[in-house]
């Protein structure tokens, strides 16, 4: 059992799970996508970078048997890189793959979401719409999957 | 022993040259693109990135196209590149159970919670050549099911079910302290914990690894298997980024896992029950899941009290010679050249042979007839 977490700590807790949210959805982006939205963003605010974009390896891993202890199953690529607004905030990306560019756009947007002067901006235009269209291509996929489901019916033996 | 030449540098060049023109071949044909691997040649996209061991679909169809289709010399090309790169640190384990699933089935229950779902496989199909496929031509849509869709349902493994009623072993956890083993960090020391041994089979040639698979289904090591559960589809990848103190979602990767059940007949210490092998590989890798599984098991042998009787439970043999790229290093080495060495070895065998023939004329005349009828 866990104690119950305070105020505070859910407060925290929110705030992680709702910037993680913002992290996967434009981590998760086609870039070329990312590319066109920033173009498109309208006021872009002035920024510098606090980290610049650079790829490396993360080891992911498994767990022996599906639930048990870890073990190293092999690296992926992935592209991080910090940016800080004229303002202040600073926005962070780790994204999967080897692209630079899109790494740093998704560190801009996160640091534009941080902001109040653009969260909403962000939110509307960026997020929500790329978070639409990636839950619409998982169920559409998933849906496809569903429909090769297998009705079994047991045939009794030496019947007929 | 080799030894360094000099000369030949036009030649090499000029070897190159060539290479890169048979590479290219007809120019009358279109260039192959990236894109056309990633999608229209998967299994190969996948072959590589899990043994390359580095998942990047569009970095392991570069390493296919450069390497003409040869998919050991695309992983070695893989293997290379991963040296160049710095790493960030190790992810979170990936949740198999809230995988995004596009494939699974079971072998051992028909009505397993969250059904049997075929998905895309090679399976079920007659294995016969379509002389009339058109490689341009729409394929048909996909039918799609009406069932709601619910994308944070998580889908029991078929090892949870039984593990419920105690008839099967539970997941493998190590004692408290326990720190996972890295084969890239640290050379593998034998004999090795279970997590090593998974990392070198999940990155181990699929091909070697089915063999000894299959030789434990013959009878070296018997184990008697069924296919519990094999699944197929999405998971999130998350790395606990230490400048922001949570974990990152950095994107999704697709790995297929197989649970692997054997049956155990108990030990002085273990009641009866189910016991299990594990696999898991980056991509749509069913066959190269189940080969890992059957020899995890396999490798097993000691844990559970089994007799040693085969070269699959032999985990020295296994695991040192599992890498394609190790083996094709050694292998290829011998076209190198050996000139000096070769001198050698030819002095000795022209001064054994003037022994030889001594002794035979020592010993007469009777003697030579024989020999000769021996040859």
């Amino acid at each position: 059992m866990t104690a119950p977490s305070s105020p505070d700590t859910q407060a925290e807790n929110a705030e992680v799970i709702a910037r993680q949210r913002v992290m996967r959805v434009l981590a998760q982006a086609p870039d070329q996508q990312l590319e066109d939205l920033y173009e498109q963003f309208a006021d872009k605010p002035d920024w510098t970078f606090a980290r610049k974009p650079e790829t490396g390896l993360v080891m992911t891993r498994g767990r022996i048997g599906g639930g048990g202890a870890p073990f190293n199953l092999g690296e992926i690529t992935v592209t991080r890189a910090a940016i800080q607004l004229e303002s202040g905030e600073v926005g962070h990306a780790y994204c999967q793959g080897r692209n630079q560019r899109k790494a740093a756009i998704a560190a801009f947007f996160d640091a534009a979401w941080l902001s109040e002067a653009h969260k909403q901006s962000v939110e509307a235009n960026i997020i929500a719409p790329l978070e639409q269209e990636q839950v619409t291509a998982k169920k559409d996929k998933l849906k496809k999957a569903a429909a090769t489901k297998v009705d079994f019916f047991t045939m009794v033996r030496g019947d007929g | 022993m080799y030894v360094a030449v000099k000369g030949g540098e036009k030649a090499i060049k000029n070897a190159h040259t060539l290479f890169a023109a048979k590479r290219r071949g007809n120019e009358n044909v279109p260039g192959l693109r990236l894109d056309q691997i990633t999608e229209q040649l998967s299994f190969a996209v996948d072959r590589v990135m899990g043994e390359g061991s580095l998942y990047d679909p569009e970095l392991a169809a570069m390493a296919i196209r450069q390497a003409q289709g040869d998919l050991i010399e695309a992983i070695f090309l893989i293997r290379a590149y991963r040296t160049t790169l710095p790493r960030f640190g190790y992810a979170e384990p990936i949740e198999t159970g809230k995988m995004a699933i596009e494939r699974r089935i079971s072998a051992t229950f028909k009505d397993l919670p969250g059904g049997q779902v075929l998905g895309p496989t090679f399976d079920y199909s007659h294995r016969l050549i379509n002389f009339d496929f058109d490689a341009e031509a729409a394929p048909e849509t996909p039918p799609s099911s009406d069932e709601d869709i619910d994308l944070n349902a998580e889908v029991p493994r078929v090892s949870d079910i039984l593990g419920k009623s105690g008839m099967i072993e539970p997941d493998h956890r190590f004692d408290e302290g326990h720190e996972t083993g890295d084969l890239t960090r640290t050379p593998i020391d034998f004999p090795t914990d279970r997590d090593v041994r998974l990392q070198n089979l999940a990155r181990g040639d699929e091909g070697f690894l089915l063999a000894l698979g299959y030789s434990t289904q013959r009878g070296y090591a018997r184990s008697h298997p069924f296919a519990g559960e094999i699944r197929f589809g999405e998971v999130e990848v998350e790395f606990f980024a230490e400048e922001l103190g949570f974990a990152v979602p950095i994107g999704t990767m697709e790995v297929t896992e197989c649970q692997m059940i054997n049956q155990f007949k108990g030990s002085a210490k273990a009641p009866p029950a189910f016991t299990r092998g594990y696999g898991l590989v980056f991509g749509q890798a069913e066959r190269k899941a189940m080969s890992m599984a059957l020899v995890d098991r396999s490798l097993r042998w000691k844990e559970l009290g089994e007799e040693f009787s085969a070269p699959a439970q032999d985990q020295e043999f296994v695991l040192s010679h599992s890498d394609n790229i190790q083996a094709t290093g050694f292998v290829e080495h011998l076209k190198l050249p050996h000139y000096v060495d070769f001198q050698a070895e030819l002095d000795l065998i022209r001064t054994m042979r003037k022994e030889f023939d001594a002794q035979q004329n020592e010993n007469g005349d009777d003697d030579a007839p024989k020999m000769e009828a021996a040859q």
